[in-house]
């Protein structure tokens, strides 16, 4: 049986077909990128000789990875269940949980797509290294990305409908941005607060992506916040999570 | 001899301290359009979804293909297919798309294409669901729920909302489904659709099942009598007609005789009037229907929704 595959080429053709949808998740963040690239191209006093281009790589791909994870998904899982596309499918042979699957599986895809488009941007346009410890970098994303992902599986066992979901979605995506350093990035964050970021899911996976582009590995700390999110927040999506 | 497909023993379940259904007992054989009828909220849905496997029962039995729906879920739904209450893809997939991705779905689907031609979807094939009318939708939901090459299909509601037209087609296509050699399962709170379509009907009330026959079965333990409505053209004596051994009684409603009585009362009713040179007009005969005997099994009106 290739339902599997099926489903997440399906998923993938919908989201698609959402045009905002797209234009956000997409285009978004190379835009940003290539704005800040223009606008700041000198080195900033006592970062090591980062560029802002530099500093903001890493947190243009963990606005992606929200946008997916907690406006995206969510809202569309939670309208699968509001119009009964879950109960639907668990009439097949194929149950739901496989178009759960499918839905994370897609996210992920177009995450891990959007963040070359964001690396290919960086080296092209602004002479941007690429990530010189690619496992390193690769780990920082899956894991950031599946920390998200958990807590957007979370919203959407819980959001009893589409606006609730995008509601709460919405929420989180502005404080999640601000300890990942959309406003102020990580290095010129006050002690406390980026003490605070560190425990943030997408605080840790920008400080973890900067790392690998570094040439590091991403930190322990990181890593078992990361993984602790994916774990807490799967556990309790499985839970919670209601198919009808 | 025909075989037994589905066989439900004493199925009870409850939501919380509300009963749905009680001590339900019925089988349905191979091949037969079996229609389970009753008002809304009466435990309809909750039964053929405990015979989807959807529902867990609290007590009683069932057997769909010799299956156990619960413990056997994945065998038992390559065999039987469903259509829900509500209809339910997403607004932007189109048709082929839909029909395409169930099909994935199973070990032999039937060939989607000829479904769409069957259906009469060939030109909503690259439409989306959410622009489908609400006919379409249905027959979109009648071909989802047949792409596997079911034994058995069962159809929730499968005219609520339509306009009549649309409600005629789906009526025709049920019996298109059943000439496929599938077994149908129709539920429905429309009484002239269960007597139109139905083998044999199950009628639900309150959780419990009031009957199980045919639809004429039905109808005939209810009444006999039958009544014949006319407007006499020329003054017409009442006793012509109450010496008639078929007729039980005659009422006059405004310029109409109403005659009620049993037998060939349609008959001897007109050879009298023949007889005596009257002519009839907007003569009518009113026989006991479905919907009456399920208000007389019930003991209320249908609910109209």
């Amino acid at each position: 049986m290739n339902a599997i595959p099926r489903l997440v080429l399906n998923e993938l053709r919908l989201f698609l077909r959402e045009p905002l949808a797209v234009l956000f998740a997409i285009a978004f963040a190379p835009v940003l990128i290539t704005i800040l690239g223009i606008a700041y191209p000198g080195r900033i006093e006592g970062f090591g000789g980062l560029r802002i281009v530099d500093l903001y790589l890493p947190i243009a791909i963990g606005m992606v990875l929200s946008l997916m994870a907690l406006n995206s998904m969510p809202s569309v899982l939670a309208g699968y269940r509001e119009h009964g596309v879950l109960r639907r499918l668990a009439t097949t042979p194929v149950p739901p949980v496989a178009l759960l699957a499918a839905q994370l599986a897609m996210s992920l895809l177009v995450a891990i797509v959007t963040t070359a488009l964001l690396l290919a941007v960086g080296r092209l346009g602004f002479g941007v290294a690429l990530p010189r410890n690619l496992a390193g970098f690769a780990l920082a994303l899956v894991l950031g990305a599946a920390a998200l992902l958990g807590i957007g599986l979370v919203i959407a066992a819980l959001a009893p409908s589409v606006r609730a979901a995008q509601g709460i979605g919405t929420v989180l995506f502005f404080p999640l941005l601000f300890f990942a350093g959309m406003w102020s990035p990580r290095p010129t964050m006050p002690d406390v607060v980026r003490h605070i970021s560190d425990f943030t899911p997408l605080g840790a996976a920008v400080q973890a992506l900067q790392d690998g582009s570094a040439g590091a590995w991403p930190q322990p700390l990181h890593v078992a916040v990361m993984a602790g999110y994916v774990l807490v927040f799967g556990l309790i999506a499985a839970r919670a999570f209601r198919w009808q | 001899m025909p075989s037994t497909v589905i066989e439900v023993r004493n199925l009870s379940k409850r939501y919380g301290d509300r009963v749905a259904v009680q001590d339900v007992s019925f089988s349905v054989e191979r091949g037969e359009i079996f229609g389970i009828v009753g008002p809304n909220g009466a435990g309809k849905t909750t039964t053929v979804e405990c015979v989807e496997g959807l529902r867990a029962p609290d007590g009683g039995s069932i057997s769909v293909l010799g299956l156990d729906p619960r413990s056997d879920g994945p065998a038992l739904r390559r065999r039987v297919g469903a259509q829900l209450q509500e209809s339910a893809l997403p607004e932007r997939m189109r048709v082929w798309e839909a029909l395409d991705l169930y099909a994935s779905f199973y070990r032999e689907p039937a060939d989607w294409r000829q479904l769409v031609r069957d259906l009469g979807l060939s030109d909503r094939r690259d439409a989306r669901f959410g622009r489908l009318s609400g006919g379409e939708k249905q027959r979109l939901s009648i071909a989802l729920a047949l792409v596997g090459n079911p034994e058995i299909a069962v159809l929730d509601e499968l005219t609520t909302g339509l306009d009549p037209h649309a409600r005629r087609d789906t009526w025709h296509l049920i019996g298109q489904v059943r000439e496929r050699g599938v077994t149908v399962v129709l539920v429905t709170h429309f009484m002239d659709e269960a007597e139109r379509l139905c083998d044999r009907v199950a009628v639900i009330d309150r959780g419990r099942v009031v009957a199980i026959d045919s639809p004429a079965g039905l109808v005939s333990r209810v009444r006999s009598e039958q009544r014949v409505r006319f407007r006499p053209l020329a003054p017409m004596d009442d006793a012509l007609l109450t010496a008639l051994p078929q007729v039980t009684a005659v009422s006059r409603s405004g310029a109409q005789v109403v005659v009620t009585g049993t037998g060939d009362l349609l008959q001897a009713v007109a050879s009298v009037l023949a007889r005596n040179q009257i002519v009839a007009a907007e003569l009518r005969v009113e026989q006991a229907s479905l919907d009456d005997a399920f208000v007389a099994m019930t003991g209320r009106e249908e609910e109209r929704s």
